[in-house]
């Protein structure tokens, strides 16, 4: 087996009386999909805030790409090659597409110090030269210029996956990414994945199982802050578990 | 909000009033009305402190009550150097904006950490310690203030007459909007505006935004340190006054009657309200009345301020 | 020595009592409405003038007080309807260039109307003596400020922590979108607490006016104090309001009655005399500092 690109041991937090996650451990292998499913409420969420550093965790380690990563900062943790979408979207919105786009690619280590006071950014034509690139892959192109926040609901979840793309992450984390999608915005998403995972590591949390069963290698599952199983997806299809976790609906 | 964009007209414009200014002594002597000499000085120095804060506030969303505090600390800084011999702005003045700045990385340190109201209190909390600081200071005047004895000299020439000190301030001016109009295009600007306008996201993006908050908030006490020390020069007087927080009040309110986030937002709003002053000062003794009824109407029937009146100075557009 | 320990520790706690009538109000307006009120101090200061106008008015303290107190509630009431309730939804940039506003207004108007001098409150006659307590005397005044502070403060906490309406407020201090789904009436809440607070300022103005001037400006000094203490005790919370003021009041109170004469115990005399009353006075912006660090949402913070 390839090693473990993210690998999250004992991961403990509570919410007041609530055990959003209890004792959680759980690896992600470099190159695999791997996705994390889970009755509404099982604590996904919260497991990503954990991986970003959103969050801080009541106990339990997070190694990334063979670091103990548990303490660092957000910011931190997307400079060692980690990068998020949000459950709900979260883009600027006052900003152009575009400038959504190229504040993501400046922020990357190899983009350069942001320390700069003097020479305008119009000037540096390679961040949005780059940044047009993302704009591309994702269908948005023609987008460019348009206020962010103007755009239609699926564009914005396009424009936030082109913003977590120019990070050049080496592991994605996908929160719902088909969240409020409608069944055509959401096929070119699943395709968009599919491209993707060709290149790049990701962590999938979705609803939608039909996209789930295609894309990930393997598919873990998340009840009650516990994870309950983890294997492939034929594997995961037939564990008494989760069919009983899930009462046989969509599997 | 969008990026800060430069309208068209805003580059003329600014370099037709440059040259007005330039003028001006000399108009107003050959009025007769040299006494507003004087006076200009005082807006074009209170048009740089609200443009520093117009940078942490404006541009980078942080609403600080205790700016003033900077602008005390440059006076003070340039009237204790006098005291001790050092009658050069060459080194007064940088000094002066070290010792403001030094202090803003100290209150900004601690500050940046919290949010929103606890932000506003916290800044205000730190200034009213500064200027207790001050008042208790026996050896620097305590409640009296510390006097100058007469002006500085720039680089040998001397500040002395109204003129070469409108100068030196106008110079100051230009310098830091020059600086500031530079800044809110290059990369740092660009981050700073991102963070006022979704820190999260910012933070998810790679960014340490708690030291691009800390940068501008340093830089801003900078600037206000420097026209700190030149408003020392122009009264003869580092007064604990000027820490109080109601100065902070009322650079805040340049900057939001002027336009918050409109690069010239701080040197509107400190002409518009300084000139006010001057004009209703003349009618009432009591004038706080009817600019606080003014400031009340700004809020509910004009919130982006006056600069937002004129034209589209934000545009959706980049490049 | 012990004597005075022990009188200027009296005199912080009633200070702190009279901190925490200001800051208990404050505080539920900043945690349930999100809003920063600047002019909380005014409300202060024209509840001082009024009960000393009322006072003058009537020849009586007491009389004086109710009807100055009164008179700040429904101040405050108007205040409320007219402006607060539209600045809610704005940004605390709004609210802080309104309530600065407010403060200029107020402090502008009272020089017009009562002139620039202070304005004389006599203690009622009864009480302007000193009592003896345990072998030394203190101003029975002082003794019964303890007193009405102690009360408020009890009944404030019985109200909040143990009444329905306080339950509400609690739950919009923690969660104003889910009282509201509750479909409790959030809008006559904020008024009844604004008015509130309201009152207890001019309480505590009215209260304080025969030791302090009552004049000009006696607002904001104790505006930024009450601002420290919400800082300590964290932003809408009743009891953090209450540590908060009983730390910042006796602090305060002990640190510039005590720390010069420790100082010169410990330092060269001229040392001591320029550092004693710099230190006392920025003592509680130094621990408001230190508390930050450890506990950048304060004491007891409301918000989980
Ligand atoms: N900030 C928070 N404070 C209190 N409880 C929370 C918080 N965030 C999440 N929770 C609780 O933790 C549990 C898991 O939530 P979440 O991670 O959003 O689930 P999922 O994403 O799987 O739907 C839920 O019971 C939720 O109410
Ligand atoms: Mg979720």
């Amino acid at each position: 087996m390839a090693e473990a690109l993210l690998e999250v041991s004992r991961l403990s937090r509570r919410f007041g009386a609530v055990d959003a996650l209890k004792e959680v451990d759980f690896n992600v292998t470099a190159g695999e999909v791997h996705a994390l499913i889970g009755p509404n409420g099982a604590g996904k969420t919260t497991f990503i805030h954990h991986v970003s550093g959103a969050l801080q965790p009541d106990s339990g380690r997070i190694r990334f790409a063979g670091h103990d990563v548990t303490a660092l900062s957000m910011h931190r943790r997307v400079s060692a090659g980690m990068a998020r979408s949000y459950q709900i979207t979260n883009i600027f919105p006052g900003l152009s597409a575009l400038d959504n786009v190229a504040l993501a690619v400046q922020g990357r280590n190899d983009a350069g110090s942001s320390f700069r006071f003097w020479r305008p950014v119009g000037r540096e034509a390679a961040l949005f030269d780059e940044a047009k690139g993302y704009l591309e892959q994702v269908g948005l192109q023609d987008k460019g210029g348009a206020a962010a926040g103007m755009l239609s609901h699926g564009e914005q979840r396009a424009l936030e996956l082109a913003m977590v793309l120019a990070t050049r992450p080496k592991l994605l984390l996908l929160d719902e990414p088909m969240a409020g999608t409608g069944p055509e915005e959401s096929a070119r998403m699943v395709e968009l994945i599919e491209q993707l995972a060709r290149r790049v590591t990701i962590l999938l949390v979705e609803h939608d199982m039909a996209a789930v069963f295609r894309l990930a290698d393997r598919i873990s599952v998340l009840v009650n802050g516990q994870l309950i199983c983890t294997g492939t997806p034929d594997e995961v299809r037939n564990d008494a578990a989760v069919r009983r976790a899930y009462l046989g609906d969509h599997l | 909000m969008a990026l800060y964009r430069a309208a068209p007209w805003q580059k003329p414009l600014s370099l037709a009033l440059l040259l007005a200014a330039l003028a001006l002594p000399t108009a107003l002597s050959a009025l007769d009305q040299a006494f507003y000499i004087g006076f200009a000085t005082r807006v074009l120095i209170f048009a740089l402190a609200a443009s520093s804060l117009n940078l942490v506030l404006g541009f980078g969303g942080m609403v600080s009550l205790g700016h003033a505090a900077f602008l005390g600390a440059g006076a003070y800084v340039a009237a204790i150097c006098q005291q001790a011999g050092i009658n050069e702005a060459l080194i007064a003045f940088p000094l002066a904006m070290s010792v403001a700045g030094l202090f803003a990385l100290v209150v900004g340190a601690v500050s940046l950490r919290t949010r929103g109201v606890y932000f506003i209190m916290i800044t205000l909390a730190f200034a009213q310690m500064a200027y207790y600081l001050f008042v208790s200071a026996r050896s620097w005047g305590g409640d009296d203030g510390l006097p100058l004895n007469g002006r500085m000299t720039l680089g040998g020439l001397p500040l002395a007459s109204d003129d070469a000190l409108f100068y030196a301030a106008l110079l100051a001016l230009v310098a830091a909007m020059a600086l500031f109009g530079r800044l809110v295009d290059a990369r740092f600007g660009r981050v700073l505006q991102a963070i006022r306008e979704n820190e999260t996201r910012m933070e998810a993006l790679g960014y340490p935004v708690f030291r691009f908050r800390l940068v501008a908030f340093v830089l801003g006490g900078m600037v206000a340190g420097l026209a700190g020390a030149l408003l020392a020069n122009l009264t003869g007087l580092a007064s604990p006054n000027l820490l109080q927080w109601t100065q902070s009040g009322t650079l805040l309110v340049m900057v939001i009657i002027g336009g918050v986030g409109y690069l010239y937002g701080g040197v509107v709003g400190a002409v518009i309200l300084l000139m006010l002053e001057e004009t209703l000062v003349g009618f009432t003794a009591h004038w706080h009345i009817v600019l606080g009824l003014l400031l009340l109407a700004v809020v509910l029937f004009a919130p982006r301020g006056v600069a937002a009146l004129f034209g589209p100075a934000r545009s959706d557009e980049h490049g | 020595m012990l004597q005075l320990i022990l009188e200027q520790t009296l005199n912080g706690l009633q200070f702190g009592l009279m901190l925490f009538l200001l800051a208990a109000g404050l505080t539920l307006v900043f945690g349930i409405m999100d809003c920063i009120n600047l002019a909380h101090g005014s409300l202060y200061m024209v509840g001082a003038y009024f009960v000393a106008a009322a006072t003058q008015a009537a020849d009586s303290f007491w009389i004086g007080l109710g009807v100055g107190v009164a008179g700040a509630a429904v101040l405050g009431l108007v205040l409320e309807l007219t402006l607060f309730r539209r600045l809610y939804q704005r940004d605390h940039l709004s609210q802080v260039l309104a309530t600065f506003a407010l403060i200029l207004i107020a402090n502008e108007a009272v020089r017009a109307i009562w002139g620039p001098a202070a304005l004389l409150l006599n203690p009622p006659e009864a009480l302007a003596g000193p009592v003896e307590i345990g072998g030394f005397f203190y101003p029975a005044y002082r003794l019964l400020i303890i007193a009405v502070g102690m009360a408020v403060a009890l009944l404030l906490y019985l109200l909040v922590a143990r009444s329905r309406v306080g339950m509400w407020v609690r739950a919009g201090a923690a969660n104003r979108e889910i009282t509201e789904s509750l479909g409790i009436n959030v809008r006559a809440l904020f008024t009844a607490v604004f008015v509130f607070g309201a009152a207890l300022c001019a309480l505590a103005g009215g209260l304080l006016g025969p030791l302090l001037a009552v004049q000009v400006g006696m607002g904001e000094s104790v505006l930024i104090l009450a601002f420290v203490v919400i800082i300590i005790g964290g932003i809408g919370s009743i009891r953090g309001a209450l540590v908060g003021s009983l730390i910042v009041g006796t602090v305060d109170t002990l640190g510039r009655a005590l720390l010069p004469s420790l100082l010169r115990a410990l330092l060269p005399a001229d040392a001591a005399s320029t550092l004693g009353p710099a230190l006392a006075s920025i003592l509680i912006y130094l621990l408001m500092a230190a508390i930050l660090f450890f506990k950048p949402q304060g004491l007891f913070p409301a918000r989980a």
